[in-house]
Formats: structure tokens, C-alpha cells, sequence
């Protein structure tokens, strides 16, 4: 199963890309340890999962179709 | 009730149903505070009074820079050097006079945030740094304001609304329950910003601030939004309260005040030093520029240099902190830039200023430098 995941802010920076595909990943703590052990830099960078426009939380299952985005904090102002 | 002339300058408003007298008249009676007055603030405070805000507050203990002129559109080339909240006061008033401005040159702490809160219905985040957003979120929580919150960076911003007066409205720590680490969060004066994004969000802001006063619409409360500005791509985004971040809010005065919202963030230790080179010092000499100079060396230390300094030893430096100016540049010297750069730490954490400026090296790297020079000569 291969999901496509939105990256929002300093994210797309440290993953370098807006956007990305995973395969295999069945739930959202699946998912986070995924990221991390591709980028090891997210570890250390706080972020919200969000499904479908809700952030999820920690053992939400992910179906194939759907939308997957991570999104971090702003400080500026 | 609306004079005649307000209802002349509300007209556009009153013509609209969901409006009318009656919202206009709410919007007057309403008392919003905005924290900050940046790139969120002025846009936010500039359609707020243009709106009819009947009180505004603002809090900001910052003096205008350059630098800011590129965003912070209630600032012009003329009033560099001048405190935030003293000409945003004047320049709001000159757009509507009948709306009140009550303003507050100082930073917001523990120590202040409850009791001004307290004076105000609505609170506007627009400031520029994690330990703040928590510290006000938590404020908020407590003292069960409604809290208008965006944020920005470089392309991309963020606005939400938490309706504290709701019971179990999930706060900013249900989102993010921890800052990143102050090394992996770099600011806009690092990292860059456009010049209309704070503009689009602190609009937003303004706008979710007037529907919430006058009652209509759908409230960004409990959502997310997120705009990118490059893709102009925006998406809303629902959350709910999360029970664990919920035990570790504040949630008496008591709690709140012993809260060090610095070293939650971690940005206790940033209190990263600015340097000045001797041929920028120089420059800034022939250039005539307004500064200040600040020997801190021992009284009669030598070399002796014939410069119109101000000499306060470093032993001295906390006793007369009030000498030193706050609406200019200060450079402060010492024999080798060590002992001023320690006056430096002191002065930028424990006295909020942050317009000094560490020669490097010192007299020693001066007298250097300019030895060389004559010799060419």
C-alpha cells in the first residue's frame, strides 16, 4: 500500500520535498517511525499527523486513498 | 449607540444584515488586546480600527528597526529608532478617532499577562517566538479568553482560535505539546519572510477577531488553518482536545507564575551575542551615525583612547543599565571584547535590550587596524 504524505514549513526542508510516498505503512505510529528512520533530523522536530483534514492520534489506522499531511509549528510573527 | 458620525464612517457595515446597528455597536463595545505589534500586529490593528474596535490594546517593548519596514506596514523610514507602541498609538488614532488605544512598552511575563488579560475579551497572538505562544496560550486558558493565533514562516502561515471560554476547547499544547528546540526554530530575522504574509494572516486574524465579536459566521476554533502562500494552497484542519497535554497546562495564577516559559523552550541559552568589526566601526564613524560607545573596562586602564565614550566598568554594569540607550545602537568595547561581551549577556537578558553590539577584539584589535591604515597612508 503506498500512501502519499503532504509536507507543510520546515518539514519539506528537512525532508526536501512538498511531497512524498511511503509504502506499507498501516497506522500513524507505523508511519512516525518510518519518517524518522528515513530522516533522522524529525526526531528532534515536534509535528501533528493529520487524516483526511483531522489530526489523528497516535495508533489511527491509515487506508490506502487517504490524505496524509505533516504539519509543524510557526513561531513567527 | 453610534454617533452620527460613526454611523456615517460604519455605513458599509450597517448596510450588511449580519452587521447592522446592532454588531456595529458590539464591535464597539469590544476590548481586544494584541500582543506584539509586527508583521501580524499591524495589519490585525490597522483593520481593527479601521472596523471600529471600540478598545484596543497593544504590547510590544520594541523600538522600530529597518528591518522591519519591509512587513510591518503602520511604520514609515521616519520613525526608526522610535518605540512600537507609542507611534502605532498615533498613527491608529489619526485613522479613526473614535476608537481608544491603550498601549503597554513593556514585554509580557508571567508576572503581567493575567492581570492585563483581565482587562480585555479577546487576546491577538502575533508574536514572534515559541516561549510567548505558550506563556499566552496558558494566560488565556486560565483566565478563559477567547485567543486569536497566527504565525508565519518564510512562505507559509498559520491562524487558529481557542474559545477558552468553553469547557474543554483544546488549547495550542493539544496541537503541539512541545516546542522545537531553539536551534531547529530560527526566526524571521534568520531565516527571511514575505513581505505580504503576515499581511494575509494578521487580516485573517483580524477578520475571525470581528466575527467572534459580532456572532456570525463559522470561528477557526478547534481548527488549524494553513495557507501557503508560493502554492496558494489552504487547507483546514479539525483537532480535539488531547487528554494528556491537558495535565500539564497551568491551570491556577499560582501554577501559572511559577512557570519559565524560556526554559520550556529552551531558548534560555540563546542569548547569541552581536558582533560589530572594526572597519564596520569605523564605517559607522565616518558615516555619522547616531550610537552609542561604551567602555567597560577599569577606570584608568590603559591605552587611554580620545573617544567620546561613556565608561562604565563591568562591575558596574547592572547599577547603571539606565544610562545605557535603548533607542539606538551601542557598541561596548572592553581590551579584547571578553569583559564586554559578558556586559552584553547581562544587559540583553536581564535588561531586554537588545541594541548592542560587541567590538571585536577590542581596543587591542582597533589599535591594530588602524595602525595599519596610517601606515599606508
Amino acid at each position: 500500500m503506498s500512501i502519499q504524505i503532504k509536507m507543510f514549513g520546515q518539514l519539506a526542508e528537512i525532508v526536501g520535498s512538498n511531497e512524498l510516498q511511503l509504502q506499507r505503512v498501516s497506522d500513524i505510529s507505523l508511519l512516525r517511525k518510518e519518517l524518522i528512520s528515513r530522516f533522522p533530523k524529525l526526531e528532534n522536530y515536534p509535528f501533528v499527523i493529520a487524516v483526511n483534514k483531522k489530526i489523528a492520534n497516535k495508533n489511527q489506522k491509515i487506508n490506502m486513498g487517504d490524505s496524509v499531511a505533516l504539519l509543524p509549528p510557526f513561531a513567527g510573527g | 449607540m453610534l454617533s452620527n458620525q460613526e454611523i456615517s464612517r460604519y455605513s458599509r457595515h450597517l448596510l450588511l444584515s449580519e452587521i447592522g446597528m446592532k454588531g456595529q455597536e458590539k464591535l464597539k463595545n469590544a476590548r481586544v488586546l494584541v500582543i506584539g505589534a509586527g508583521g501580524l500586529g499591524c495589519p490585525a490593528l490597522l483593520y481593527l480600527t479601521a472596523a471600529g474596535v471600540g478598545t484596543i490594546g497593544i504590547i510590544d517593548f520594541d523600538i522600530i528597526d529597518e528591518t522591519n519596514l519591509q512587513r510591518q506596514v503602520l511604520f514609515d523610514s521616519a520613525d526608526i529608532g522610535n518605540p512600537k507602541v507609542e507611534t502605532v498609538k498615533a498613527k491608529l488614532l489619526k485613522q479613526n478617532p473614535f476608537v481608544k488605544i491603550e498601549v503597554f512598552n513593556t514585554s509580557l511575563s508571567t508576572a503581567n499577562a493575567l492581570e492585563l488579560f483581565s482587562r480585555y475579551d479577546i487576546i491577538i497572538d502575533g508574536t514572534d517566538n515559541f516561549a510567548t505562544r505558550y506563556l499566552v496560550n496558558d494566560a488565556c486558558f486560565i483566565s478563559k479568553k477567547i485567543l486569536v493565533s497566527g504565525s508565519i514562516f518564510k512562505f507559509e502561515g498559520q491562524v487558529m482560535v481557542f474559545d477558552f471560554r468553553k469547557e474543554n476547547t483544546p488549547t495550542y499544547r493539544c496541537l503541539f505539546p512541545s516546542p522545537p528546540s531553539p536551534e531547529l526554530s530560527p526566526s524571521c530575522s534568520e531565516i527571511g519572510v514575505l513581505a505580504v504574509l503576515p499581511g494575509i494572516i494578521g487580516t485573517l486574524m483580524a477578520s475571525e477577531t470581528i466575527k467572534i465579536i459580532v456572532g456570525i459566521g463559522e470561528i477557526l476554533s478547534g481548527k488549524l488553518l494553513m495557507l501557503n502562500a508560493l502554492s496558494m494552497n489552504i487547507q483546514i484542519l479539525e483537532f480535539d482536545r488531547n487528554p494528556e497535554t491537558a495535565m500539564v497546562i497551568p491551570k491556577t495564577e499560582s501554577e501559572f507564575k511559577e512557570m519559565d516559559y524560556d526554559y520550556f523552550c529552551g531558548s534560555k541559552q540563546d542569548n547569541s551575542i552581536k558582533e560589530i568589526t572594526v572597519d564596520d566601526f569605523e564605517l559607522l564613524i565616518s558615516s555619522h551615525s547616531d550610537f552609542q560607545l561604551i567602555d567597560v573596562r577599569e577606570k584608568d586602564e590603559r591605552p587611554i583612547l580620545e573617544l567620546n565614550d561613556l565608561k562604565i566598568p563591568l562591575n558596574e554594569i547592572e547599577s547603571r543599565a539606565n544610562e545605557i540607550a535603548r533607542n539606538k545602537k551601542v557598541i561596548i568595547f572592553c581590551k579584547s571584547g571578553a569583559r564586554s561581551s559578558r556586559a552584553i549577556a547581562v544587559l540583553q537578558s536581564n535588561y531586554m535590550l537588545k541594541n548592542l553590539y560587541n567590538l571585536k577584539g577590542g581596543v587591542m584589535e582597533w589599535i591594530k587596524q588602524t595602525s595599519k591604515t596610517q601606515k599606508h597612508e
